[in-house]
């Protein structure tokens, strides 16, 4: 293993106090091609330890695929994925799993015939080591361990504040309520890194407000490693400490959401560029 | 804790202490946390109050200091109100959802140096209006979530401040125990604000006596012993959750449960099945109507079973429970309908094993107090204000009815005023009026009696008091007879097809009456009968809506003849508005309670024309749409004379 020559970046504290250590993930020179169509082309940006990283860019920009890069799901033609110091090679499903990354889907993916708390349990999955005989008995240690990862999902439960709905069948909540839950459900696999694919889209403003309020509070409490992709630019300006801004699988931007906003290349491509 | 036993039970900390003695390891409280019922034994929370006293003393709470708490119906904040008590502080609950400037206004006013606050957005309002609070030194947060990077200087968590009093105990003991025993019961319990629909809020000052007598009283008028329970999810600012969870549950030592959050109230009721609550006729009202909503949507079994059974329960449920004579059958019958309907149904809405059930506050319609009853379940209606500590009348079990509030409460005397208003004196009546000398001798006279506001009457051969109307609403007819417009109201609400109403007859011959229809209800009344109508104002003038209401106008007449001073309230003509009354318009106040004065002015020639006998009359209204655009309508309005029962009629 090879140790990234990053990873001693000095710790900086933010405005507001929290500490960003060193490079957590760090993509080097990433393309991305299906077929003859690149989705990512020579990307490079790191990923610090307790920051909260934003993806943004118009639509087809590539920011979902640069999110299945992240996680491992898919694997770069080119370029070089650190993580957690070492480069990170092809992966089978169940070492994705185990990485220690959670996300959440711009279409949620919860199980919709289970109630919240076993959607949330189902994140507690990796964390269970027990085999399924002495779980069917449900006998010592298996008995244990359930007990402990229930008193885990029931530590979300409250810090997400949904506890009228514990026993719900998700299928039954209202959409606001389901990102809230795959959050917890994310939240319950303990990931070093967690992934948000556009938590905000298709909510109110009411709804945006918890789901930021969440988010911080997740980066605060748990100094939880966060890279989301979002649309709503208002939300990523007050929530991120460093954004990407990608355009056509290319990189047009990054830096602090100040640098961003001042970015020429970024303003042409949100507002397009006059012909004369 | 210190209790010698010669000391008399006449304070909160003494009587926790009693218990901690008496009855160590029964729950004194609960709590759902984490998805389980988390408990605290009388022990436990004597000791979590000890050691919060003494870091109360650590950080220099004086006696007769006022220490401010905010929050939702928590354990650990009924403990800080027994902390601040042991120290010889005075604990002042806030409304937790009130906004930061109501907030500041009370806490300035009893100048509170300590402040015990839940958690962040509590901390964050008193922290927007620190400027303000020139006396605040400390604030003490319960749930540290989302405050790591707030500046400490002021903050202190709850529980750090416990492990500081323990710490310190050798040296603040003494103090502790010397304040404990310089306490009488004299000396103030809480500081409670009252909400205050007119001028600021006012400070009511209740005594240890004031709270503890009631509380004595009130227990043993029904029955409460230790092994009750309560479920505490009303505002801990409100005099009701004061006696109810510090009071009473002191005295006899039952056990006081808080919901999980205010989202899942009717499930911990569900789960906990307490023996004794209280609830407002809203809440009542709220979940019938979710009751009726479910079983519209259930299988036709269910529907029929429902149907009948409810029926039954109500002609013979009310009875049973009051112990009157039923015969056998009778009561076969309804055991089977318990065991299929009633039962399932109680232990769905959390209500199976209440013993004893109160609704106050407002009037509560008898069709939603019946139907509680005949399920089974004793509720009855008290009537109080925080002045009283509560208990100003209640009714005792086997005299239940919907439109009285009780006979007066053990210790209570009552008097009636000439003008109606009703008086009261009683153990329980409040010390004053903090900083506001002028409010309570206007309300509290040297005699200790106290004024109401509220106009009543009491019954010659029950004893039950009756209250009408708020004292200054009600007035008098041109023949001297007591002219009360809310009572009446009140009672053409009940309708459901009526939604709101105004009477008018104040120092007239005869009442009139202004009606809104329910759209919801009337509308889904004409859908069934095939009744096309475009808006509200063509619904409200269909000739069969008009014979609706006038059958309910002449239904409320036949009540209100059976009562002899309030037979002369009965209506003689209405209409039923061209438009909704509506808070945009100003004639509805925020909240939907109706502007007299602003209805008076605005439709002067419908009165007009009500009293001057036309049959309809045009009229343009203007209106003023929610983008702050005016227009206005027109319309012409049929006004119907109603019958009114002679009094003579009903004596014959």
């Amino acid at each position: 293993m090879t140790v990234s020559q990053d990873a001693a970046v000095q710790e900086t504290i933010t405005p507001d106090g929290r500490t960003i250590g060193g490079v957590l993930m760090e993509m080097r020179n990433i393309t991305l091609r299906f077929g003859g169509v690149v989705a990512i082309e020579d990307i490079s940006f790191d990923i610090r330890q307790g920051e909260i990283r934003a993806i943004i860019g118009p639509n087809g920009a590539g920011k979902s695929s640069m999110l299945n890069v992240i996680n491992g799901f898919y694997h770069p033609q080119d370029g070089e994925v650190w993580y957690k110091g070492a480069i990170r090679g092809p992966m089978r499903p169940h070492q994705i799993a185990a990485q220690g990354i959670a996300r959440t889907f711009q279409n949620i993916a919860l199980f919709h015939g289970m109630s919240t708390l076993d959607n949330i349990m189902t994140g507690r999955l990796t964390h269970m080591k027990t085999g399924m005989l002495s779980q069917s008995v449900w006998f010592g240690r298996a008995q244990r361990e359930e007990t402990e990862n229930r008193a885990f999902a029931e530590r979300i439960i409250d810090f997400l504040e949904i506890q009228s709905i514990r026993k719900t069948p998700v299928g039954r909540l209202p959409y606001g309520l389901q990102k809230r839950v795959e959050l917890g459900r994310a939240l319950a696999a303990e990931p070093s890194l967690l992934l948000l694919d556009e938590p905000m889209a298709g909510m109110n403003v009411e709804e945006k407000e918890d789901m930021s309020r969440f988010i911080l509070d997740v980066n605060d409490e748990f100094g939880t490693t966060i890279a989301l992709i979002e649309h709503d630019m208002g939300v990523v300006m007050d929530l991120a400490d460093r954004v990407v801004v990608m355009d056509y699988g290319r990189k047009i931007g990054d830096g602090s959401p100040e640098e961003v906003r001042n970015n020429k290349a970024v303003i042409d491509a949100y507002l397009g560029v006059s012909s004369d | 804790m210190v209790s010698s036993p010669d000391r008399p039970l006449d304070t909160i900390p003494r009587l926790v202490a009693h218990h901690a003695q008496n009855r160590p390891d029964s729950a004194a409280f609960r709590e759902k946390e984490f998805g389980i019922w988390q408990s605290w034994s009388w022990r436990q929370t004597a000791s979590e109050i000890d050691a919060l006293a003494l870091g109360f003393l650590d950080i220099g709470v004086n006696a007769g200091d006022h220490i401010a708490i905010i929050g939702r119906n928590r354990p650990y904040l009924y403990w800080a109100m027994v902390a601040a008590q042991s120290v010889g502080a005075i604990p002042v609950p806030l409304y937790q959802d009130a906004v930061a400037e109501e907030m500041a206004y009370v806490i300035e006013h009893c100048s509170a140096r300590f402040i015990v606050a839940q958690d962040q957005e509590q901390v964050d309002k008193i922290i927007d209006v620190k400027e303000e609070l020139s006396g605040v030194e400390q604030i003490i947060f319960l749930d540290p979530r989302g405050m790591r990077k707030y500046e400490r200087a002021l903050l202190t968590e709850y529980s750090v401040l416990q492990a500081q009093g323990r710490e310190n105990e050798a040296k603040l003991r003494p103090e502790l125990d010397k304040r404990l025993a310089a306490q009488s019961g004299a000396d103030t319990c809480a500081m409670l604000y009252t909400s205050g629909t007119t001028g600021r809020p006012k400070g009511v000052v209740l005594s240890n006596d004031n709270i503890i007598m009631t509380s004595k009283a009130s227990c043993s008028f029904d029955g409460l012993r230790a092994d009750d329970s309560v479920l505490a999810y009303l505002p801990m600012a409100w005099v009701g959750d004061f006696i109810f969870s510090v009071g009473q549950a002191s005295w006899s030592g039952f056990c006081v449960a808080c919901p999980e959050s205010s989202d899942t109230m009717q499930h911990d009721l569900r789960e906990i099945g307490p023996t004794y609550f209280f609830a407002p006729p809203r809440y009542f009202e709220g979940v019938l109507t979710s009751v009726m909503i479910r079983m519209e949507d259930a299988g036709d079994l269910k529907r029929v079973m429902f149907k009948h059974f409810m029926e039954f329960a109500r002609t013979v449920g009310p009875d049973i429970l009051d112990g009157k004579p039923v015969g056998l059958g009778k009561r076969l019958k309804y055991a089977l309908g318990n065991l299929l309907v009633y039962g399932p149904l109680k232990n769905s809405l959390g209500l199976s094993r209440v013993r004893v059930g109160y609704t106050a506050g407002e009037a509560i319609g008898p069709e939603i107090f019946d139907f509680y009853r005949s399920l089974g379940i004793n509720l009855k209606q008290l009537y109080g204000q925080t002045e009283a500590s509560v208990f100003i009348t209640q009714q005792p079990d086997g005299q239940v009815r919907s439109d009285t509030v009780g006979v007066a409460s053990p210790g209570v005397e009552l008097k009636i005023a000439d003008n109606g208003e009703v008086f009261y004196r009683s153990p329980g009546t409040f010390v004053e009026y903090y900083k506001n000398p002028e409010s309570t001798k206007s309300t509290k006279d040297t005699e200790g009696w106290v004024a109401t506001g509220d106009a009543g009457f009491i019954e010659k051969d029950t004893d039950h008091l009756r209250i009408i109307d708020r004292a200054k609403d009600v007035g008098k007819m041109k023949d001297g007879s007591l002219f009360a417009p809310k009572y009446v109201e009140n009672k053409l609400k009940f309708f459901p097809n009526i939604l709101e109403t105004v009477v008018f007859g104040d120092g007239r011959d005869s009442c009139m009456a202004m009606i809104n229809i329910d759209l919801q209800a009337v509308g889904n009344w004409a859908e069934r009968n095939n009744i096309a109508y475009s808006s509200y104002q063509e619904l409200a003038a269909h000739v069969d809506v008009y014979a609706t209401i006038q059958q309910h106008v002449e239904d409320v007449n036949a009540s209100l003849a059976a009562d002899e001073m309030l037979a002369g309230c009965q209506v003689s003509r209405f209409l039923v508005l061209h438009k909704e009354l509506d808070a945009d318009d100003g004639e509805l106040t925020r909240t939907r309670k109706v502007r007299r004065s602003v209805i008076e002015d605005k439709y002067k020639d419908l009165i007009d024309a009500l009293y001057g006998g036309k049959t309809e009359i045009y009229t343009e209204t203007e209106v003023t749409y929610e983008d702050g655009s005016k227009g206005s309508i027109a319309a012409t309005l049929e006004i119907r004379d109603v019958r009114r029962v002679a009094r003579e009629e009903k004596a014959a």
